[in-house]
């Protein structure tokens, strides 16, 4: 129980740091920060307390998921919200984060198993090594694909991107030396799981050894969490700095006029290689979190809809171009995607009403949901929740330290594109 | 060797009908839709939906369907194109009103193509279909030893038709003068007095029209899925570009010669890479020759 509050309350801190930010009349970006974060920390002793166990087991599973896609939705904000490039592909670098990721940390399959499980390699690499891998090996995708696509007119980079979607899928499908083909991927590490296990991690001190002995199998996703949500803060972090840099700027002059960006003598297409290469790197971290969560992953799991389209709502819906919104953005249609599950549970009588075999195809309800999701976001709030930010300089923020970022959103920024 | 040439003209031809949609719509309103492709599907479906109704009329000749299809595929073809109006009035027409750019016009296409995939899999279920399950489809023997199903000559049959009656429609019938007009300027379309948005109307019902008759081809020779009209729109695009995007007739020779590009390539490649071939070839043309084979302006 304590245990868990206080695996709890690292994300929630995290999460109530960040929200305190741009509260109006939160002050000083300092005191601001750390009054979220006690806030965070007091829901994390509340939640404990007054949500029952098995909601909140499956709360903390829901933010796990929901965060990995955050990453995932702030990948595409670099390539799409900062750059304008119009990746359609994202589900190739999430593939291939979480196959690279796979791949190097997992143990080569031996005796009997070798005959069903079949890969190319398997290196036994720590987990961190294996983010790293899945990092550099989209970004190296990235830098492939990008050389002959990104001189493109921006539809023709979006059917490419669609293409080499499909085509890093169809080769994780059909070439079973690589990573077992169609049959899936297994035994990729669950990072830290000896935490919640009997004999309790060998590398523990014996005081520290004792506390975690309260966690069950069962936990892990508190400890999944923690894991995910230091990646997505390190992720935004970074993020916003860049974009605030000098290179930031640079990319969102691409992105609103490329033509004038090239006649102040910025390398577009440098930028532009630099911009996919480092979104797709974030995708790659994504992938690679997805693959040790789900400890087992096929060709399956990154088809256009679930690897592409899904993160494409998010960062629509949070707004493009606003790192806080894809965040958001990815726990809303994530909240959607999920609850669509409950939602056909509840339908069905109706469904079944009108014709018998309606409610055994209710799931696809879910898509249908996203699908109007995106269509009501373009027609109706094309900037998306939060807008656009508009930060010029971290300079001018630091001289008008009272100023908050993002109150002033340019709301035609956004979604006029 | 020569069956594979035969059966890519065929592939060919339903690229062809599929692409000339896609570029009559990229040259009238300038904006890739990703939503073909499952145009293509909703017009399959529609097509096996109508055909129980209708009262059997008889084997057509030598091939597999009887007379209730050809009536089934005409309905069928105003339906779909209905369908593509109704999506252009509900998505497309407000944002263009709102002038937003091609980018946001495609991906409210992308939602597009999801949601009608979604409306097919809710409508239909997800088990693959045929138009006549377990009738047998022999094929014949031609000369050169090519074998190919009657079906298959039938589906270039039906593209030739409908290509020609695209050119009538576009050369002959004020309707298509005003399309060629709008695709060339639409500036100069709309102060020399064409309504635009009943071109735009005009364009959707047509591609619509087209697509169903791609799909519902695709499914007499294949089988009917949900995904059949999404695998096909990468294939689709190398198609168009190769051609020419927004060039009408350049549609019709770059799906020729993707389709048949394709079916060659299995005699390589394992044929699951199918969808990877268009991708290969699109990417190698936008390299070398962006500007497509048949380069040039204006919509011919």
């Amino acid at each position: 129980m304590a245990l868990r509050l206080a695996l709890l309350a690292v994300p929630l801190a995290l999460v109530g740091a960040w929200i305190g930010l741009p509260l109006p009349g939160a002050g000083r970006r300092r005191r601001a920060r750390l009054l979220g974060a006690l806030a965070g920390a007091g829901a994390a002793a509340v939640l404990t307390m007054v949500v029952p166990e098995g909601i909140l087991a499956y709360l903390v599973s829901f933010a796990v998921s929901g965060g990995i896609f955050a990453l995932l939705a702030l990948g595409l904000n670099v390539h799409w919200g900062y750059t304008g490039l119009f990746n359609v592909g994202v589900a190739g670098f999430f593939a291939v984060g979480a196959f690279s990721a796979a791949l190097f940390t997992t143990a080569m399959p031996e005796g009997p198993l070798a005959l069903y499980s079949r890969q190319a390699f398997g290196l036994e690499w720590p987990f961190l090594g294996g983010v790293v891998a899945a990092v550099v090996v989209c970004g190296c995708v990235a830098y492939l694909v990008g050389l002959p696509t990104l001189r493109l007119k921006d539809e023709y980079f979006a059917v490419a991107s669609i293409g080499m979607a499909e085509v890093i899928r169809l080769v994780f499908q059909n070439e079973r030396w690589l990573a077992n083909g169609p049959q899936p991927l297994r035994g990729i590490p669950r990072p830290l799981h000896c935490l919640v296990e009997e004999p309790t991690c060998p590398w523990l001190p014996a005081g520290m050894a004792r506390l975690v002995q309260a966690l069950e199998p069962r936990d892990y996703p508190y400890v999944y969490l923690l894991i995910v949500s230091l990646f997505v803060a390190a992720a935004y972090v970074a993020i916003e700095r860049a974009i605030r840099s000098p290179w930031g700027r640079v990319l969102r002059a691409i992105r609103d006029e490329e033509a004038a960006a090239a006649m102040s003598g910025k390398d577009v297409r440098r930028f532009k290689m630099q911009a996919l290469v480092v979104g797709a790197g974030i995708m790659g971290a994504g992938g690679a979190l997805y693959a040790h969560y789900m400890s087992s992953i096929d060709y399956g799991h990154f088809t256009p809809l679930y690897g592409t389209f899904l993160i494409w709502v998010m960062v629509m819906l949070g707004g493009s171009g606003n790192n806080r919104g894809a965040i958001l953005g990815a726990f809303v249609v994530w909240g959607v995607w999920a609850g669509t599950a409950f939602l056909s549970d509840w339908v069905a009588p109706a469904l079944g009403a009108i014709a018998p075999e309606l409610p055994a195809r209710a799931p696809y309800l879910r898509y249908l949901a996203v699908a109007l999701l995106l269509e009501a976001v373009l027609l109706w709030r094309p900037e998306g929740l939060l807008g656009e930010e508009r930060h010029v300089s971290i300079f001018l923020e630091m001289e008008r330290p009272a100023r908050v970022p993002g109150r002033e959103a340019a709301p035609t920024a956004g979604g006029s594109r | 060797m020569a069956s594979l040439l035969a059966w890519g003209v065929m592939l060919g031809g339903i690229l062809a009908l599929g692409g000339v949609g896609l570029s009559l719509v990229y040259g009238v309103l300038r904006f890739a839709t990703f939503a073909h492709g499952d145009l293509m599907t909703v017009g399959a479906y529609l097509v096996a939906t109508i055909l129980p109704a209708l009262p059997p009329m008889g084997r057509v000749g030598p091939f597999s369907f009887g007379w209730e299809f050809l009536v089934a595929l005409a309905l069928a073809m105003p339906l779909t194109g209905m369908v593509a109006l109704a999506m252009d009035r509900a998505f497309y027409r407000p944002l263009r009103r709102r002038q937003a750019s091609p980018l946001i016009l495609a991906m409210a296409s992308l939602g597009v193509a999801f949601l009608l995939r979604s409306l097919v899999y809710l409508g239909w279920g997800a088990d693959f279909r045929f138009y006549y399950p377990g009738r047998a489809r022999p094929s014949v023997l031609l000369p050169l030893g090519v074998r190919l199903r009657p079906d298959q000559l039938f589906i270039l049959g039906v593209t030739v038709v409908l290509v020609v009656l695209m050119y009538l429609l576009l050369e002959r019938t004020r309707a298509g003068k005003a399309m060629r007009a709008t695709a060339d300027n639409p500036a100069l379309a709309r102060v020399s007095g064409i309504d635009t948005e009943r071109v735009a109307a005009w364009t959707w019902l047509v591609s619509g029209a087209l697509a169903a008759a791609a799909g519902a081809m695709l499914a007499l020779d294949s089988q009917l899925r949900p995904e059949m009209g999404w695998f096909l729109l990468l294939s689709l695009f190398a198609a168009v570009v190769l051609g020419g995007l927004g060039k009408v007739y350049a549609a019709l020779a770059g799906g020729l010669v993707m389709g048949v590009v394709q079916q060659v390539a299995t005699a390589f490649l394992n044929p699951a890479y199918g969808p990877a071939v268009g991708f290969v070839v699109l990417a190698a043309l936008l390299v070398f020759k962006p500007e497509g084979l048949l380069g040039g302006r204006g919509m011919r």
